[in-house]
């Protein structure tokens, strides 16, 4: 039995531990936020955050991140006083900046800039370019580096 | 696969015609046909006033857009037409997917497909367009592609609009009980303006119902326009933000399995056997069948359904094209432009006469390899089947293909099958092929009752798309003594999309017109030549060609406006003042031209290494230039410092989304001119996942300065005009900047792509 904490949730998975965690919140958990995009950990379409740290779960065996604390695209939003939720300030300058198109790569984008500006409140355009390396077949990057600007502002 | 298709097909005609036309949508009271599958959709409470619009108690207006949401905003684009004219306040406005119904039919799309020159408005290109636009109409297809949402939408949606509105003045009128023509609507409630009262739109929807409107209702003048030209945020944007964005990929049903399938790696092979002992034994499988001429693994979850396809053995009989290479391709193509039949899309003066009078002749030859569309979303389908109905989920661009591919799978009329299409994680015209509808719905049909999702891999994706189509083609450019072009000659070799399209759809069927696909971009140029030839030769082979971002403009954009910066510079022309020269008569074009220009700086010295390329191409109704200007290291490695397009689009409906597009349409197309080859290798695609088929990313994202050139002409699309340009734009920097002249694509090839991260 593996356990897994998804965006501050405990679950119990009775899988193979070789099955990606991509697999494993999509098919088993319901969680359809996170994408597949290659399954090579190449196009990022697939990132959440294992401990904090952005991490393509289409190449992450469960049985790795067992004990671990996973979030996910549903679970960085906040909540107000009445439970509903409140918007990331990276969710907010996404739509301030009007990112997504067909919007598919769009949460693994999300997550890898969370994380990025986790760790580096203030990214200049070089270590953005360092950092987010996704894909997205729309070619939302313009945007995409101009919502990171505002939500650092 | 072989399918019977016959039948079928007469169904869809008959099918389709019986959705009448499109008047018949705006008013669905004492109206016999049209729109019932919305009315199917209609909630407590709401009241429907035509085939796009219905009115809730509370005030709240949903808007029924017939397109498929694939990025390029047309949920948005399409609500604001309504909004425009129903005067609906843009805050309560609500979006949902319509059904199928011929009502909401795509007339543009094919009427755009016609083999005529925008210009043409002879006899003969007129009464063909008005009958495509007839028989379009009745064929009610519902399709989007060819940037036609708005172009189609722009007259229907804001009648709609404008009719519910008329509507619902008359109601509100009514529950005032003052007189129809002292009211007005604004801001989604009915104003009685001598009296200061007014009411909201819910609470008269039911009264308007029952509005019959007894003339045309009229359209506001440009001048009245609060919301069209406006740029609203997008209302799809909020869910893709959060996760909870609908994909096909994310379709979630009870009981649901899950399914991967094989196919022959060489296009059109067959299985000549399989042996599924170890495989059906795994965990979580459920069932291996043979379906679709492949072998299918139904499991319990993605992954298991994927690692028991890959321990089943299978043999494919390749067939007599295990044998054919993309140079084998190219050496056929070189045969058959000397030898093919020649099918002559323009032909003014006397070339052969004029080539031989010139002081210069400028000959080159171009090539460009076949492209996968590569999908953010990997291709997939969920189906359910049983023995009397079957309901597909499936990110789609033409539902009604789709539910003839579900129904010719399932063995079941059209009318037992229900379409649902969510979101698209794009879609480029790969969406517009059904074969995962109909692979899905096979595979479903041998476990009856319970529905099953297919995700195709990348690998499968890219290993079995409908292709861009390679292509090659020749040029012979005249000059005069003082460098004036006086001839242009070009025969363009390549394989015909819509043949390869038509084909998949209705085997057998005969072409009727020579596919305009295949040289478009190449004889309705703007420029202008006194003698001109443009011709195409049709060269099939077995790789599957269909609908790529923009089509034959992608590849002939490339290879028209890169020789025609050879032939200014063999004139030693300026590139844009040579294209000027050749644009007297198309003012609209060298505006755009010359907008790019200023703001590009374009003349201004650059430093050594660096570079300035351009090119302006028309497509979909729009024009649009673009300059590239690129840094280009000593090893090859280059950066693209900036792209400046300027676009004409005959009037922006929602600016952003416009610049969105161009953005979007210029990293499709700098994705494929540096990196983008689909090899073919021993019959099949040699590329499997994006390590093969690499994508422009954000560290090598150009800044991109988009100006809208406003003409007021007729609408034009913007989902495929920015993509054209790109390429010549690109090699004709790199020659600025290097001396190069790259004739075959992708540049990387030729040992020019960006450098990464540094
Ligand atoms: S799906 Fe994981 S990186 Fe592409
Ligand atoms: S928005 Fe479509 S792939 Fe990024």
């Amino acid at each position: 039995m593996i356990r897994i904490t998804v965006n501050g949730k405990p679950h119990e998975l009775d899988v193979e531990p070789e099955m990606p965690l991509l697999w494993a919140l999509r098919d088993e958990l319901g969680l359809t936020g996170t994408k597949f995009g290659c399954g090579v950990a190449y196009c990022g379409a697939c990132t959440v955050h294992v401990d904090g740290t952005p991490t393509r779960s289409c190449v992450t065996g469960v049985g790795d991140v067992d004990g671990a604390a996973i979030t996910t695209i549903e679970g960085i939003a906040g909540r107000d006083g009445d439970g509903a939720p409140l918007l990331h300030r990276v969710q907010a300058a996404w739509i301030e900046a009007q990112v997504p198109q067909c919007g598919y790569c769009q949460s693994g984008m999300i997550m890898a800039a969370v994380a990025l500006l986790d760790s580096n409140p203030n990214p200049s355009d070089a270590e953005i370019d360092e950092a987010i390396d996704n894909v997205c077949r729309c070619g939302t990057y313009q945007r995409i580096r101009k919502a990171i600007h505002l939500a650092a502002g | 696969m072989n399918r019977p298709f016959q039948t079928s097909r007469r169904r869809f005609l008959i099918g389709a015609a019986a959705g009448g036309g499109l008047i018949v949508g705006y008013q669905l009271l004492g109206r016999p046909a049209g729109a019932e599958t919305f009315l199917d959709m209609t909630v407590a409470g709401e009241a429907p006033l035509n085939a796009w619009v219905r009115i809730a108690a509370d005030g709240t207006v949903t808007v029924a857009v017939p397109r498929a949401e694939m990025g390029q905003g047309v949920y948005t684009g399409l609500a604001m037409l309504v909004a425009e004219e129903l005067e609906a306040d843009w805050a309560s406005v609500r979006v949902e997917q319509a059904p199928i119904d011929g009502v909401y039919g795509n007339i543009e799309i094919l009427v755009d497909g016609l083999p005529f020159l925008p210009e043409d408005d002879g006899m003969v290109a007129g009464s063909v367009r008005w009958m495509t636009r007839k028989v379009a109409g009745m064929l009610g297809l519902q399709a989007t592609g060819g940037s036609t949402t708005l172009r189609d939408g722009w007259e229907g949606m804001r009648h709609a609009g404008a009719a519910a509105r008329e509507m619902l003045i008359s109601a509100g009128a009514g529950k005032l009980g003052v007189g129809r023509g002292e009211c007005r609507a604004e801001k989604g409630r009915v104003v009685h303006p001598a009296s200061g009262r007014s009411v909201g739109y819910g609470e008269v929807a039911e009264a308007a119902r029952r509005v019959e409107l007894s003339e045309e209702p009229r359209l506001k003048t440009p001048e009245q326009w609060t919301l069209i030209g406006t740029s609203p945020a997008r209302v799809d944007i909020p869910a893709k933000v959060d996760g909870s964005a609908e994909f096909g990929i994310d379709i979630r049903r009870p009981d649901m399995l899950h399914a991967a399938i094989a196919t022959s790696p060489v296009f059109g092979g067959t299985l000549k056997s399989y042996d599924a002992t170890k495989a059906k034994a795994m965990s979580g499988v459920v069932k291996v069948v043979e379906a679709a001429g492949g072998v299918a693994v139904i499991a319990d979850n993605t992954w298991r359904a994927r690692q028991a396809l890959d321990a089943v053995a299978i043999e494919w009989d390749s067939g007599e094209n295990g044998t054919v290479t993309s140079e084998s391709i190219f050496a056929r193509f070189a045969r058959d432009h000397d030898e093919g039949d020649i099918d002559t899309h323009r032909d003014d003066g006397d070339v052969e006469e004029a080539l031989a009078g010139a002081a210069t002749v400028v000959e080159a030859e171009y090539r460009v390899p076949y492209l996968a569309h590569a999908c953010m979303e990997p291709m997939n389908c969920t189906a359910l089947v049983d023995d009397h109905r079957a309901e597909i989920w499936t990110g789609n661009q033409a539902p009604p293909l789709m539910r003839m591919a579900a129904a010719e799978a399932a063995d079941l009329d059209g009318d037992d099958v229900t379409v649902h299409t969510p979101f698209l994680g794009g879609g480029f015209g790969r969406r517009s092929e059904t074969d995962l509808a109909f692979q899905a719905t096979a595979i479903a049909r041998q476990v009856p009752g319970r529905p099953v999702k297919l995700t195709w891999s990348r690998e499968d994706d890219m290993r079995h798309d409908m292709y861009r189509p390679a292509a090659l083609s020749r040029f012979r450019i005249g000059l005069d003594a003082a460098g004036a072009p006086v001839a242009w000659s070009n025969r363009i070799v390549s394989q015909s999309v819509v043949a390869n399209f038509m084909g998949r759809l209705m085997p057998g069927a005969p072409m009727l017109l020579k596919d305009k696909t295949t040289a478009e971009g190449a004889f309705d140029r703007p420029y202008e030549f006194a003698n001109q030839r443009v011709e195409h030769v049709v060269s099939e082979t077995h790789v599957p060609v269909g609908f790529w971002r923009s089509v034959g403009h992608s590849l002939n954009a490339f290879c028209v406006e890169s020789a025609m910066d050879e032939a200014a510079h063999a004139a030693k022309a300026d590139p844009v003042a040579f294209r000027l020269a050749l644009l007297k008569n198309h003012p609209r074009a060298a505006r755009v031209l010359q907008t790019a220009a200023d703001a590009a700086g374009w003349g201004t010295p650059l430093p050594a290494g660096r570079g300035r390329g351009v090119a302006l191409h028309r497509s979909f109704g729009s024009t649009v230039a673009e300059i590239a200007e690129v840094t280009v290291r000593g090893d090859g490695t280059l950066k693209v410092d900036r792209v400046v397009c300027a676009v004409d689009c005959g009037r922006a409906v929602q600016p952003d989304g416009v610049v969105a597009q161009m953005e979007s349409g210029i990293v499709y197309g700098m994705t494929a001119a540096f990196y983008g080859a689909i090899d073919i290798v021993d019959g099949a695609v040699a590329q499997g996942n994006f390590p093969d088929y690499e994508m422009l990313r954000l560290a090598d994202m150009p800044v991109v300065e988009t100006h809208i050139v406003e003409s007021g002409e007729p609408l034009g699309g913007v989902g495929e005009p920015g993509t054209p340009p790109i390429a010549a734009a690109l090699a004709n920097a790199i020659f600025a900047a290097t001396g190069n002249r790259i004739r075959t694509l992708p540049l990387q090839k030729a040992g020019f792509a960006p450098a990464g991260v540094a």
